[in-house]
């Protein structure tokens, strides 16, 4: 072990060092390069593709150049609508729960840990479940379905980075509104929430982007739609559906669409997640100091 | 207690006369409302100050409403998992009664050629095999490639990065976990799977085809290689990710003291850093298998749906995932549907159980802190 021992055994050592230390630089290369590559042709071929009739046009029948992906990005939006006015509100009471009522119990333990073990659960699962409970009894498919589906799979999300954030609000913070008389829920709604609300968006929003991509849940709850749709009733078009569709489809015409709509999908999520980034790296208590 | 005397003096902490519903002094029962500061329906006389207090009412009511209500909210977390179950339990009763666990490992034999067959939606004879050996066969060759990258890029950002591109490149790791499971698809669809047809599928047979692994007899480039490369490269973030952050739990007097016994840099990250943080770090391997065991769209849109096992790595198959995303929307009869939600189901309980298991361990070595959103 010593250099005076064997100069022989400190120079294979040293070599095994710098031999990882090139391992570890190769495996970097090797993560980056197709994030990259990914990013890059997507840029690429999305951005040739891309022009003012993606956003306003329904797609054309098969053959006829031209076309558009807007009846999607409404259909997103709609199910996006109905995912977040689901998930959002029961997501931060349990997280509200989980900070403010629960610390400590066995229940409280009992729910993070089944929050977290079901932010792992296949989404095609969560919609076969959606399929059984309302598509079934309802006889059709619907956006109701699709944003029901979706809303579920945001409340684990939301629950837990609620319940971060707010574990990070001092308790001189609601000693105080509940030293003035300020009643328990209120204390909770308009103190303590408020505080820590920059944070909860962001929680939000990260939900929100992770469901915007969602596609196997749509499969058989939405199903997807080639026309103007905005019923809450009838099947109704969505982005990365519509994406998976004209990928394995033999026509150039929807390849071309489909990068387009690559590019718009994973854009709007990119800003999602860099503002997430950018507000909780400035710090999101500003307001309790 | 006089009305004139509360002014000056400080209430006497007594419960005599002093809460509503305790009975009044012995002998006074003056009627209600005489006096300024009697208290209803007793003889009680309380000073304006408690009065009015009293009479403001507390908020009991609605807290005990607001804190039932986000009881109900969490709660609604276990309803969903009930949900799940319960529907899917119930839908797959038909498939469940005809074959029962069979369901699981049977074979049939097709009358005419003798060959083995698995899923046959015609003549209602269903088995979960081959769908159990794809989602096997890739989630295990995409940990085999993730594992040593992950861990890798983990070792690298933690030990061995210069500080200003710490924050870029951990970035960028965590942006593969945000893009969607289509784009992965679309993007293996047209640049991967051409890649793997062209060049590296034609080099795997000729080197190494002797292992038997790599019979390329119908080459598309499709198939478990090119589900396992998409797999690894999704799964890849979360298992580094997980590392980084338990290898940055360890303290630096650990680091340190390997240091000052004379320890290369590697030594040093292999004796203290790297011991200290194995259950994390198969935490997180278990986390990403559970993420490739359920991942549907890429693999759909790379695997070649054919219910058919085969021992090449080149060949097409198909995973639990993949065949409910293909065949459900035109499932012939009922008994199809069923079949397709028990391995729903199935695949459901395996992820509950992988994830389960990986959460326990994640859990053990943060300590019950907030686990990090993916």
């Amino acid at each position: 072990m010593s250099t005076v021992r064997s100069p022989f055994r400190s120079q294979v050592r040293a070599l095994t060092d710098h031999a990882v230390t090139g391992l570890a630089v190769l495996a970097t290369l090797l993560v980056v390069t197709p994030l990259v590559a990914i990013f890059g042709y997507l840029i690429y071929k999305g951005a040739v593709s891309l022009n003012w009739a993606f956003f306003t046009q329904i797609p054309k029948p098969v053959g006829e150049a031209g076309g558009g992906m807007a009846n999607a990005i409404l259909g997103s939006g709609i199910l996006l609508g109905v995912a977040s006015l689901i998930g959002v509100p029961i997501g931060i009471g349990a997280g509200i729960f989980l900070a403010e009522f629960g610390r400590g119990t066995k229940l409280a333990n009992a729910v993070r840990f089944t929050a977290d073990v079901l932010n792992g659960v296949p989404s095609i699962v969560m919609g076969l479940a959606i399929y059984a409970l309302i598509v079934v009894p309802q006889g059709h498919f619907s956006a109701l379905s699709g944003g029901v589906a979706l809303g579920v799979m945001m409340i684990p999300t939301v629950c837990r980075t609620t319940e971060e954030m707010l574990l990070m609000v001092p308790h001189a913070v609601r000693e105080a509104a509940l030293g003035l008389g300020v009643p328990n829920w209120r204390s909770v709604l308009s103190i303590t929430v408020k505080t820590a609300s920059p944070g909860i968006i962001t929680g939000c929003m990260l939900a929100f982007a992770r469901v915007a991509g969602e596609t196997a849940p749509l499969l058989f709850t939405a199903l997807g739609n080639d026309f103007w749709s905005a019923s809450l009733n009838q099947p109704i078009a969505a982005l990365p559906l519509q994406i998976y569709v004209y990928a394995l489809s033999p026509y150039d015409d929807w390849h071309r669409l489909a990068w387009a709509g690559a590019l718009v999908l994973i854009l709007l999520i990119v800003l999602a997640v860099s503002l997430v980034r950018f507000v909780t790296s400035r710090g999101v208590l500003k307001g309790a100091s | 207690m006089r009305a004139s005397e509360v002014p000056s003096t400080p209430l006497p902490p007594s419960s005599h006369g002093s809460h509503a519903g305790t009975s009044p002094v012995a002998g006074a029962s003056p009627a209600a409302g005489s006096g300024p500061g009697a208290l209803k329906g007793t003889g009680v006389e309380v000073s304006a100050v408690r009065s009015f207090l009293l009479a403001r009412g507390n908020s009991s009511l609605a807290d005990r409403g607001f804190k039932w209500l986000m009881v109900l909210c969490a709660l609604s977390i276990f309803g969903i998992v009930v949900l799940i179950v319960w529907q899917l339990v119930l839908r797959s009763q038909l498939s469940w009664h005809a074959f029962g666990f069979k369901f699981f490992y049977q074979t049939f034999t097709d009358p005419e050629s003798h060959r083995s067959m698995y899923w046959d939606p015609v003549n209602s004879q269903f088995s979960a095999i081959p769908f159990i050996f794809g989602t096997l066969v890739s989630s295990f060759l995409a940990l085999l490639i993730a594992v040593p990258l992950a861990v890798g890029v983990a070792i690298f950002l933690t030990e061995m990065c210069p500080r200003a591109l710490r924050g870029p490149l951990a970035f960028l790791t965590e942006l593969l976990a945000a893009i969607p499971s289509v784009i992965y698809g679309l993007w293996a669809v047209f640049v991967l799977v051409p890649l793997l047809r062209d060049y590296m599928n034609p080099l795997l047979v000729k080197w190494l085809g002797w292992t038997t692994l790599f019979n390329d007899d119908n080459p598309t480039g499709l198939g478990f290689l090119a589900a396992g490369i998409i797999l690894a490269v999704m799964i890849l973030p979360i298992i580094s990710s997980l590392t980084r952050e338990v290898m940055s739990a360890v303290p630096h007097s650990q680091r340190e003291a390997a240091l000052a016994l004379g320890a290369t840099r590697w030594e040093m990250i292999r004796i203290s850093v790297l011991r200290n943080a194995r259950i994390g770090i198969v935490g997180g391997i278990i986390l990403g298998l559970g993420r490739a065991l359920g991942e549907t769209m890429a693999v759909t849109m790379v695997i070649g749906n054919t219910p058919e096992i085969h021992r090449s790595l080149l060949a097409n198959g198909s995973s639990m995932a993949s065949v409910i995303a293909n065949e459900f929307t035109e499932a012939v009869g009922n008994m199809h549907l069923s079949a397709l939600i028990e391995i729903g189901l199935a695949l459901f309980v395996v992820t509950i159980i992988v994830n389960a298991i990986a959460q326990v361990l994640v859990w053990a070595v943060t300590r019950g802190a907030p686990a990090q959103t993916r």
